[in-house]
C-alpha cells in the first residue's frame, strides 16, 4: 500500500512543533521518543506500520482546539485515533504527522432517561456507554465487535455498524449531537438533544467521514431501553441458495429479527474445531434472533421456525432458554478467532443486495479456487453486509500480495452485483484505491469538495478514503 | 401541476441539460404540495415528469425511485408486497392548503418524517442513495441500494433536507419495512402538557416499542388527549398495551382504542397536524429536548400539539408573529413552515445557525451550486 513521501520540511521542524504542542498540554500528553511514538505506528490493521512525528493526548476539547491550531499554523497533518481498532487503517500516520489520540477523554458528561440520551467525550469506549446506563436496563444499540475496545469518536468517523443494525441501524441512526473542533481550531456544537438539523444535516456528514472534516470530542447519542429478552433459533441447510431463500422469506413475513447471522461450511467447521458448539456440519447455517417477552419471542420464533422448515433444513433448533442461547451464539461469536487460530486473514466488509447471496458466494467460492486461498464467510445475512476471511500466510512471501488481490476482486464483486466496498469498517487506506470502481470522477470530486468546505488546507487524516492520485494536488496545498 | 412555463425534464439527461443551459435561476418543485419557505427564482422546473418505480426488492427490503414518482404510486407498491415506508411522510397539502400530487422527491428534499420518527428514524435514515444534478449540470451519485454502505463521504443524508439547494435529486432508494399485522393505542384523557410529556417518557423509556406518542391540549371533543401507538402482530399489540397500561397506572383516566381503523385515523391526523387544518395564521414546527417541550410551548401563547414524545411542537400563531423572539433561547429550532409572502420576507423560515455552522453550510452550498442558481435565497 503506497503512502505520500513524508514533508521533509516538517521532519526537520520537529523540535520546534514539539515545543509549540508543550506550551498547550502537559508534558505527559505529547509524546515524541521514537521509542513512545511507536505505539502509535498501526491500527489494527497491523501489516502496515509507521511511527508519526509525534503524539499527543488532549483531556479536553479546548486542548484538541489549541493542537489543532497550531498544527493548522505548522502545516502539519493530524490523524485522529481513538482506539485503535481501525481494519481498515483509518488511523495509520504518517512520518510527518501528529496522532491526536482521545484516550483521555472518557468521562459520561450527561445521562438522561427521560429524553433517553447520553452524553459522552468521544474517547469512551462502545461497550462502557451501555455500561453507564445498564443499571436502568438502557443500552446503546450500535455494536461492532470491536466494541469492547473501540471508542465511540471512531465508532462515529467510520459510522459503525454491529449484528443489531437490521433493527436498530447504525451509528449514524443513533448519534444526536457531536461537539467539533475544526482543523482550525473552531468549535462547533452540532445538533443536541433535540432531532434533526435546523438546516443542512451536516450531523449525516460527519458521520463517516473518517476523521477527515473536523475532530469530535463530544456526542450525544440515543439510548434504548433493553428489550424484556431476546432468544435466537438455529438452522442448518445443505446449500447457500436455499439457506439464501429462507433469508429473504422470513423477511418477507413481516417479522423483523433483530440479527440474522450467516455462517458457511469452512466457517463451521473451524468453529467446531474450537469451541465445539455442536453445530452441524452443513453448508449454510442461519442464526436467527428475535426480542420481546417470552410469548411474543415463542410467537416470532414459531412463524420463523415454520418458514425454516419449508426449505428442508438438517438442523433447527429453537433456543427455549438462556443456556441454549449461549450455545447457539458461542460459535458465531468465536468464529474471528477459529478462523485466526487456522492461519492469518483479512476480513473483507462489502455489502451486497440480499437476494444477490447465493451468485456472491458461488463466485467467491470460484474466486478462492483461481488464487488458490481459502475463504471463510461469516456475517450479517439480513442486511447483506458480508464478512469474507481470506486465509494467507504472512510469513510466506508473496501470499499478503496474493490476499489482497483476491480481496480487491471479491469487492468488485459486491460493487458489480449493486453493492459497495465497504458496510461498516470503513475506506481508510485499505479500500482506498478500489473507490474509483464505485465512483466515477465527479462523485469522487464532489466528496473531496467537502472536505474542501471543512479542512481547506487537507491537514486531517489526508491520504485516506480517496485514490492519491486524485488528491494529490490537494495534499499538496499546504506543502 | 405542471403548466407551459415550467421546465419538466423527462429524463435525468434532460434535468442535466436543463440545468447546464439555465441562464437564470431556477425554482425546483416536485409535486408543488410543500411549498416551505421561499426563493427568488422565476422559472420553475419541476421533477413531476420523472416518474417511476426503478426497482423493487421485497426479500432485500429495498426500493429505488425516480423523484417524480408519487407517494402514493409508492406506497401502493410497497402495500402490495405487506412493506412499508419506515418515516410515515406527512401528507402537506391540508395544512398547507395546497393542491396537487406529493412527489418521493419532495418528502427527501424537506426530509418529511411522522410520528414514526421517534422509533424507526426520519426519512434521512431510511434513504440509502441518491442520485442528483448539481447547479453545473454534473450528474452524481452517493450511496447505492443497500444497508450498509460507509464507502466514501454520506453526502445521502446531506441532501435530504436540503431542499433543493445543493441539487435536483433524480433518484432515490429506500430501506422499507415488513408491514404490521395490527396497531392499537393507548389513549390517556385530561392530562396537563407536563403530566402528557411525563407519561410519553416513562412509556417511550420502556420496553414496549412505542411507535408513535403524541399529545393535544384540545382534542376532537376540546379536551386533552395523550396517544401512544403500539404496531405488531395481534397479540403482541394487546400484550404491550395492556402491559403499558399497568405501567402508567394512575396517571389519569385511560382506555384502549383496538379499532386499527380508527387508530390509523387518529394517527394520520396527528401526522398531517390535521388540528389546523383551514385555521387563519401562521405555522411553525418546533424541535426540542422533549421535556423542554411544556415550558416552549407556553412561550408560543397560541394553538400547539406535540408529536415525537414532547420533541415536536406544531404552533398555530397570529400570522406575522415573530415566534423566535417570544420564544427566546432555547435548545433546538424552529422552521416557519406555513406564512404569507411578507411574514416569510421578514421572518427567516429556517433557524439562524451560530457563524461556524452557517459558513460551512454556505461554503457548501457554494460548492454543489457556483452560480446560485438552485432555489436561491431558500436556505440563505
Amino acid at each position: 500500500m503506497e503512502m505520500p513521501v513524508p514533508n521533509s520540511a516538517i521532519l526537520s521542524r520537529k523540535a520546534q512543533i514539539v515545543a509549540r504542542l508543550r506550551m498547550v498540554l502537559p508534558a505527559d500528553a505529547v509524546i515524541d521518543d521514537p521509542s513512545e511514538t511507536r505505539a502509535y505506528e498501526c491500527d489494527a490493521l497491523a501489516a502496515y506500520r509507521c511511527p508519526p512525528l509525534a503524539a499527543v493526548l488532549p483531556a479536553s476539547t479546548e486542548e484538541v482546539a489549541a493542537v489543532l491550531k497550531i498544527c493548522h499554523d505548522e502545516n502539519v497533518p493530524v490523524v485522529p485515533r481513538g482506539a485503535g481498532t481501525s481494519l481498515a487503517g483509518g488511523a495509520l500516520p504518517t512520518a510527518d504527522s501528529v496522532i491526536l489520540g482521545v484516550a483521555r477523554m472518557n468521562e459520561v458528561l450527561e445521562t438522561d432517561y427521560d429524553n433517553r440520551i447520553i452524553r459522552v467525550q468521544s474517547g469512551r469506549t462502545n461497550l462502557s456507554v451501555t455500561g453507564a446506563v445498564e443499571e436502568e436496563d438502557f443500552f446503546y444499540a450500535p455494536d461492532p465487535s470491536s466494541q469492547l475496545a473501540c471508542a465511540i469518536a471512531g465508532n462515529i468517523a467510520m459510522n459503525s455498524g454491529g449484528a443489531h443494525c437490521l433493527k436498530y441501524g447504525v451509528t449514524t441512526n443513533n448519534l444526536l449531537g457531536v461537539t467539533m473542533v475544526m482543523m482550525d481550531g473552531t468549535v462547533v456544537e452540532i445538533g443536541g438533544a433535540h432531532l434533526d438539523a435546523a438546516g443542512y444535516d451536516l450531523l449525516g456528514l460527519i458521520c463517516g467521514s473518517e476523521g477527515q472534516l473536523g475532530i469530535v470530542t463530544e456526542a450525544t447519542l440515543r439510548i434504548l431501553r433493553k428489550p424484556e429478552g431476546a432468544r435466537p433459533i438455529l438452522v442448518g441447510y445443505d446449500s447457500n441458495e436455499v439457506a439464501g431463500q429462507c433469508v429473504s422469506d422470513i423477511i418477507k413475513a413481516g417479522v423483523l429479527p433483530v440479527a440474522i447471522e450467516f455462517m458457511d461450511r469452512p466457517c463451521i467447521r473451524a468453529t467446531e474445531a474450537f469451541v465445539g458448539a455442536g453445530y452441524p456440519d452443513c453448508k449454510a447455517l442461519l442464526i436467527i434472533e428475535v426480542e420481546g417477552s417470552d410469548a411474543e419471542i415463542d410467537s416470532q420464533l414459531g412463524v420463523i421456525s415454520q418458514i425454516a422448515r419449508k426449505h428442508n433444513p438438517v438442523e433447527l433448533r429453537e433456543s427455549t432458554s438462556s443456556e441454549e442461547s449461549a450455545a447457539i451464539w458461542l460459535g458465531r461469536k468465536s468464529a474471528f478467532g477459529a478462523m485466526g487460530r487456522i492461519n492469518d486473514y483479512m476480513c473483507l466488509d462489502g455489502t451486497i443486495p440480499v437476494s444477490e447471496l447465493p451468485h456472491v458466494l458461488r463466485r467467491i467460492e470460484e474466486l478462492s479456487q483461481e488464487y488458490g486461498l481459502d475463504v471463510g464467510n461469516v456475517f450479517h445475512a439480513g442486511d447483506g453486509n458480508m464478512h469474507p476471511l481470506i486465509l494467507f500466510d504472512a510469513n510466506k512471501p508473496g501470499d499478503l500480495e496474493t490476499c489482497e488481490a483476491l480481496g480487491a476482486e471479491i469487492l468488485k464483486l459486491c460493487v458489480e452485483v449493486g453493492g459497495c466496498l465497504t458496510g461498516e469498517h470503513g475506506v481508510g487506506i485499505e479500500k482506498r484505491d478500489l473507490m474509483k470502481t464505485q465512483f466515477n470522477g465527479p462523485d469522487m470530486d464532489i466528496q473531496m469538495q467537502v472536505k474542501d468546505v471543512f479542512d481547506p488546507k487537507w491537514l486531517l487524516n489526508p491520504a485516506k478514503v480517496f485514490p492519491l492520485d486524485i488528491s494529490a494536488d490537494r495534499r499538496s496545498l499546504a506543502a | 401541476m405542471i403548466t407551459d412555463t415550467m421546465l419538466a425534464p423527462t429524463s435525468e439527461a434532460e434535468l442535466a441539460e436543463a440545468i447546464k443551459d439555465a441562464t437564470s435561476a431556477i425554482h425546483i418543485q416536485g409535486g408543488g404540495t410543500r411549498p416551505i419557505g421561499q426563493t427568488s427564482a422565476q422559472v420553475v422546473l419541476t421533477t413531476a415528469r420523472l416518474t417511476g418505480i426503478e426497482l423493487y426488492d421485497p426479500g432485500a427490503l429495498t426500493l429505488v425511485a425516480k423523484a417524480g414518482t408519487s407517494v402514493a404510486e409508492i406506497e401502493a407498491a410497497l402495500a402490495a408486497e405487506n412493506q412499508r415506508l419506515l418515516f410515515e411522510p406527512m401528507d402537506h397539502r391540508g395544512l398547507m392548503g395546497t393542491e396537487g400530487t406529493p412527489t418521493i422527491g419532495g418528502v427527501v428534499a424537506a426530509n418529511v418524517s411522522g410520528p414514526r420518527r421517534i422509533q424507526a428514524g426520519a426519512c434521512r435514515d431510511a434513504l440509502l442513495g441518491v442520485r442528483f444534478v448539481d447547479g453545473q449540470g454534473t450528474v452524481l451519485k452517493n450511496g447505492g441500494r443497500v444497508m450498509k454502505n460507509v464507502t466514501g463521504y454520506d453526502l445521502v443524508k446531506l441532501m435530504a433536507g436540503s431542499y433543493g439547494t445543493l441539487g435536483v435529486m433524480s433518484e432515490m432508494a429506500f430501506k422499507v419495512l415488513p408491514g404490521i399485522e395490527t396497531q392499537a393505542c393507548v389513549l390517556i384523557n385530561g392530562l396537563s402538557n407536563d403530566a402528557a410529556v411525563a407519561a410519553m417518557c416513562t412509556a417511550l423509556g420502556s420496553p414496549f416499542e412505542i411507535s408513535g406518542a403524541a399529545h393535544t391540549p384540545s382534542g376532537l371533543d376540546g379536551h386533552p388527549v395523550t396517544m401512544l401507538r403500539l404496531e405488531g402482530f395481534a397479540d403482541s399489540v394487546t400484550y404491550r398495551a395492556k402491559q403499558l397500561m399497568t405501567l402508567l397506572d394512575g396517571v389519569g383516566d385511560m382506555q384502549v382504542e383496538s379499532d386499527p381503523d380508527k387508530v390509523k385515523a387518529g394517527w394520520a391526523w396527528v401526522r398531517d397536524v390535521e388540528t389546523f387544518h383551514g385555521r387563519e395564521g401562521d405555522v411553525w414546527r418546533i424541535s426540542v429536548k422533549p421535556t423542554d417541550g411544556p415550558e416552549i410551548a407556553g412561550r408560543v401563547g397560541g394553538d400547539v400539539l406535540f408529536d415525537w414524545g414532547g420533541g415536536l411542537i406544531w404552533a398555530l400563531v397570529p400570522s406575522g408573529t415573530d415566534l423566535r423572539t417570544k420564544l427566546g433561547h432555547f435548545r433546538g429550532h424552529a422552521t416557519l413552515i406555513r406564512a404569507n409572502v411578507a411574514t416569510k420576507s421578514a421572518i427567516p423560515v429556517f433557524q439562524p445557525e451560530p457563524a461556524p455552522v452557517a459558513a460551512l453550510a454556505n461554503g457548501l452550498r457554494a460548492k454543489f451550486d457556483p452560480k446560485g442558481i438552485l432555489n436561491p435565497g431558500l436556505m440563505g
